[in-house]
């Protein structure tokens, strides 16, 4: 069955996660578009944006923990996951620095060092922005296998680092930080917990 | 002599200004029960001349942990509150304690219209029209002992109504408190309604405080208990994160938060490209309060 799964995945062309991946996007420039933001659509814009590329850092982590413990293999679309995950985060960076604090530099600079917060979430995008950029196939081939897989081990930190964001960001224990901050350790400690097995090579 | 809100935005305009957001408990609330209180309320030279927000962005943007932490949780959620019968416990060092009404601790013919700004701690800025009356009348009614220095509220406690006091987020009932002086200053206010009617539930119905030049948390909703006493009262959110909120909490653009920055804010309904304004100190009611903190340390005392 779990063969037949993945027979039937290996068919799903690539490109369509792209396409789905720009829902979330669509439908935010449909709602500022129809006025449908709420009473601050600052915020808004800016959280939905880190929340998407929040929920597809999960997805991306997602995939070796599925593999591992089901067999079912969305390997070929982690790259499309990854990609839009930085994408969504640069979006929502942004947003951050034009719509929220209305590219006042001196105040963000400020902000940044201060704020553990900021400074998590900066540290955060720094790493995903490192592996956005050495996405490609020859970024691939010019570090060599080796030194683009140490780089792309990254996404571990990257992953803590936005849960921690998104945790110290609010004022009282909110249940989304939480749970999905869990579901990031969650998957890192399956990660560590179920090896890699000879014959399922990842 | 100063503006009225409906000098400024006339009716029909402030309600048409957009659709109101379908299903809101806004919406509910204007076609229910609130709308058939209109309150007059007479115009203050106290008021700002900035524009009021619209009522929609007041009755959809709301701090109220009691019905959900998010902006628009208390919208959807607080039409359930009932607010009538009400009365509010007045206790401690006062010369007739007991229980009052909201008409009796408001009545009709005191009522003043404030339009003030309301500067958030999380550093975004509002302008509404409130209508109440003076704290001080309030408790020069109740009779001030003069051993009474300080001034602690105690909103409701009824998790079967408010849905956000199911989780311990907070340690509920929330309670908050002011100094004597503070209370008795005459831009503090108990507001009983916006807009020229009686207090969304969403924004602290039926009777909530007012403290322009302080952040938001201090203004404390939908209060049942006013308690005066002798020595310094414990604030909610002081208790909950004592390094991040004091009790004091004056709006102030030289002491941040310890996690963002105070010295400035964006306005809400302002638009999306409207950057930020610098924080005024005191919220911009330095003249009228600055007194009342001379000689502290309002970076000890934040």
């Amino acid at each position: 069955m779990i063969r037949d799964l993945n027979d039937r995945l290996r068919r799903v062309p690539v490109p369509l996660v792209w396409v789905l991946g720009t829902i979330p996007f669509a439908l935010l420039v449909f709602d500022a578009a129809t006025n449908n933001l709420g009473v601050d659509p600052v915020q808004t814009i800016e959280h939905r944006l880190g929340r998407t590329a929040f929920y597809l850092l999960v997805a991306g982590l997602a995939v070796t923990p599925l593999l591992r413990l089901t067999g079912v293999s969305l390997m070929r679309f982690r790259r499309a996951i990854g990609v839009l995950c930085f994408g969504y985060a640069a979006a929502h960076v942004l947003s951050w620095a034009v719509i929220d604090m209305g590219l006042l530099w001196g105040q963000m600079g400020r902000d940044i060092v201060k704020r553990p917060y900021l400074l998590f979430g900066m540290l955060s995008f720094v790493a995903i922005f490192a592996l956005g950029v050495t996405s490609n196939n020859l970024s691939l081939r010019r570090m060599g296998a080796r030194a683009w897989r140490n780089l792309h081990r990254l996404v571990y930190p990257a992953a803590v680092l936005a849960g921690m964001h998104w945790l110290w960001a609010v004022k009282v224990n909110e249940m989304a930080p939480l749970v999905w901050t869990s579901l990031i350790v969650a998957l890192l400690v399956l990660r560590v917990a179920i090896p890699r097995t000879r014959g399922r090579s990842a | 002599m100063k503006l009225s809100w409906s000098d400024v935005t006339p009716q029909w305009m402030y309600l048409n200004r957009r659709a109101f957001m379908a299903g809101s408990a806004a919406a509910l609330a204007l076609g229910g029960q609130a709308q058939a209180q209109a309150l007059t309320a007479r115009p203050s030279p106290l008021s700002t001349d900035e524009a009021p927000n619209s009522f929609e962005e007041i009755t959809n943007y709301n701090n109220f942990y009691e019905f959900g932490t998010g902006k628009d949780d208390p919208a959807r959620n607080a039409a359930a509150l009932t607010t009538d019968p009400w009365s509010v416990e007045i206790t401690g060092l006062v010369e007739r304690p007991g229980r009052y009404g909201v008409e009796d601790l408001a009545p009709e013919n005191a009522l003043e219209e404030r339009i003030y700004r309301l500067r958030c701690v999380e550093a975004w800025l509002m302008v509404v029209p409130w209508i109440g009356v003076p704290l001080a009348s309030v408790l020069n009614r109740a009779g001030l002992r003069p051993s009474a220095k300080y001034v602690e509220f105690e909103t409701l406690l009824r998790p079967e109504e408010m849905p956000g006091q199911r989780r311990p987020i907070l340690d509920w009932p929330y309670r908050e408190g002011l100094r004597i002086d503070e209370a008795m200053h005459p831009l503090t206010i108990l507001a009983t309604g916006l807009y020229g009617q009686a207090m969304p539930n969403q924004n602290g119905a039926p009777i909530r405080l007012v403290v322009p030049w302080k952040y938001g948390f201090k203004s404390i909703k939908s209060i049942v208990r006013i308690n005066l006493r002798e020595d310094q009262p414990m604030n909610t959110w002081q208790q909950m994160q004592p390094g991040e909120y004091g009790f004091y909490a004056n709006v102030n653009p030289q002491v941040d938060h310890p996690r963002w920055s105070q010295a400035t804010h964006r306005r809400i309904g302002a638009g999306l490209f409207a950057g930020r304004e610098p924080t005024l100190m005191f919220n911009g009611y330095a003249d009228q309060v600055a007194s009342l903190y001379a000689g502290m340390d309002l970076r000890v005392n934040y």
